[in-house]
């Protein structure tokens, strides 16, 4: 049996990284993903690799892209604040089309808001990550094995795709302790950066890492490559997981920490009789549009409820996703306030069935 | 015989650059100095936003076109992934001493063994001639038209004096491009600076005063004269830090 070791979710992320070839990482100090600096700064060192605190978020994804420019596998992780501050550089590396892993242990905002855990930034994550026709893979864990485990598809997924990939996690499980076994995942062949600025030795033409192009056709055909790339993404990579959904009348849609809440919620109301089960996208982009479109089609499925903590984010892409065939509900709360089985039990009650 | 030839280390692309310019006198000596050092090969260039945008398609040599001011944390992010090359970056003044200077600062702090060529022109080009950083006291620029007043938009930055108090800047050189001996004397700097990098000793960072004769509103000759009698007064040429003479110093 494979070895399990108990840690935190930030700590579980930093050791999958370097597990998965991680030889760079570049942070700027934020709650709550301070466990994940702290152990790359004390690991990375003994492990042939760097870890290097910037002066600044913008500093830190900008050592990123030239770490991934020159061929490294490199990491940079933060909250919400931080991002906003590095979503110049992530446009950047979009456009430069560089591989490289971004994490975000979600915080409550706007602003300087608050350091416990929501979900407040899903629509930055999914929409708005940067300037420009552009989108990152963003992956939701939903336990501190999955932080480990999707830290190392993040990594393969960026190499295949030349695309950054987003790990959107939360303050609780950045924090909360669980068991996690980081056995061999069999990696998927990786295309080799023959594009990478490593000096080119006499044997080939320089090569050029950019993302300015002035005519506007020549800008316009780069973009739609990418967007036929994101399609390629979205017919191969999505993953989500169902709960319950065959015989239910209710569908619960939710992701991370939240959708384990909403598990106990559904069994809760299972227990009552009330037909309620779970669905929860774990590649947040791309969207798992047509799973939840074809349980809309199911006659048994009546009622959609997004449970997110935020004030309604995703609610939409549900709505979108199934071309509100059938009722789409939120249930919610924000700024660091987590709900409770029995607040998300409550809503599944007022919601089956239609609004009462 | 060939007495003049072009460095291997610049493309055949012309430059875009205006009449009288002096980004191309520039590129030519980073190329030289390249060349000079056997590097061409081995070597990664970043030239951020601003008139040397274009560099990656001017020098011979792995390029990488930064976001505006970040030159300094990219190079960071190239020579951390692979000390053994060699890195340089290509900056303006607004780029380096307005928008980057944290980067320029913090990259010079942590002693980056990296090479900055940085053109002072006390101008924004390529957004049509706006006050930079280090735009002189009274300089008519289109968003100074009345001239720069210092209470208004403070006062023009001293970026090598300054970076030669950081521990980790290794050499910091003040140059012009004004004539031939000058031009000469900023060879001998960027090529003194790459081999300080090679030394790993720290951050070299090479500023040359520069013209934008299209931006000034003056003819090249009349540019080259007012650098001269308005730039180098304020902006002193010299070496203001050199880490091997310290060195020396102290044996």
């Amino acid at each position: 049996m494979a070895q399990k070791y108990l840690m935190k979710g930030n700590e579980a992320i930093a050791e999958a990284a370097i597990r998965a070839g991680c030889k760079l990482f570049f942070g700027y100090p934020i709650t709550p993903q301070t466990e994940l600096s702290e152990y790359m700064a004390k690991n990375m060192p003994k492990r042939e690799g760097l870890s290097l605190q910037a002066e600044s978020e913008v500093a830190a994804i900008n050592m990123v892209l030239g770490a991934s420019a020159a061929g490294a596998r490199v990491m940079t992780s933060t909250s919400g604040p931080g991002i906003s501050l590095k979503s110049e550089g992530i446009s950047y590396i979009v456009g430069s089309d560089l591989p490289c892993v971004i994490v975000n242990v979600q915080r409550g905002g706007p602003g300087l808001g608050g350091i416990q855990p929501a979900q407040s930034d899903y629509n930055q994550a999914t929409k708005a990550l940067g300037h420009g026709d552009m989108h990152l893979i963003v992956l939701a864990p939903a336990s501190v094995q999955e932080m480990a485990t999707l830290t190392g598809e993040a990594f393969d997924l960026a190499d295949i795709y030349r695309t950054p990939v987003m790990l959107l996690a939360d303050g609780a499980l950045g924090q909360m302790m669980e068991p996690v076994d980081f056995e061999e995942k069999p990696h998927r062949a990786l295309p080799k950066k023959d594009w990478a600025c490593t000096g080119h030795g006499g044997s080939r033409k320089h090569n050029i890492v950019n993302s300015l192009y002035i005519e506007p056709e020549v800008l316009e055909k780069t973009v739609v490559d990418r967007f036929k790339k994101y399609e390629q993404i979205e017919q191969n990579e999505v993953k989500y997981e169902e709960y319950l959904t065959e015989d239910a009348e209710i569908i619960i849609v939710a992701y991370g920490i939240t959708s384990r809440i909403a598990k106990t919620a559904v069994r809760n109301a299972r227990e009552k009789g009330i037909k309620a089960g779970l669905f929860r996208p774990i590649t947040l982009y791309p969207f798992p549009e047509k799973q939840l479109d074809a349980l809309a089609d199911k006659e048994n499925i009546k009622t959609f409820l997004s449970v997110e903590m935020n004030m309604g984010q995703m609610v939409k892409d549900v709505k979108l996703a199934i071309s509100c065939k059938k009722d789409v509900y939120h249930f919610g709360r924000t700024g660091g306030v987590i709900p409770t089985p029995d607040e998300i039990l409550t809503n599944i009650e007022k919601y089956v069935g239609g609004a009462k | 015989m060939v007495v003049f030839d072009k460095p291997k280390a610049l493309t055949e692309t012309p430059f875009h650059y205006c009449p009288g310019c002096t980004h191309g006198i520039v590129h030519r000596l980073v190329a030289e100095a390249i060349d000079g050092l056997g590097l061409e090969d081995n070597t990664i260039g970043i030239a951020p936003v601003g008139c040397s945008v274009f560099a990656y398609n001017y020098f011979n040599c792995d390029m990488i076109e930064a976001p505006h001011g970040r030159a300094p944390a990219v190079a960071t992010g190239v020579k951390r992934a692979d000390p053994s090359k060699t890195v340089f970056t290509y900056q303006g003044d607004g780029d380096l001493a307005a928008i980057g200077t944290a980067e320029t600062v913090h990259a010079g702090a942590r002693g980056e063994n990296i090479t900055i060529i940085f053109i002072n022109n006390c101008i924004y080009g390529m957004t049509g001639g706006q006050m930079a950083p280090t735009s002189l006291i009274g300089q008519v620029t289109t968003t100074t038209p009345y001239g720069r007043d210092p209470n208004l938009q403070g006062s023009p930055l001293r970026i090598c004096e300054m970076l030669s108090t950081i521990d980790g800047v290794a050499y910091a050189e003040r140059v012009s491009v004004d004539n031939v001996k000058n031009v000469l004397a900023t060879k001998k700097a960027i090529k003194k600076a790459f081999e300080i990098q090679q030394k790993k000793i720290g951050l070299s960072i090479i500023e040359v005063l520069s013209t934008c004769p299209t931006n000034w509103g003056l003819s090249p000759t009349k540019a080259t004269e007012w650098l001269r009698e308005n730039m180098i007064p304020y902006y002193p040429l010299g070496v203001y830090k050199d880490k091997t003479k310290e060195e020396g110093e102290q044996k």
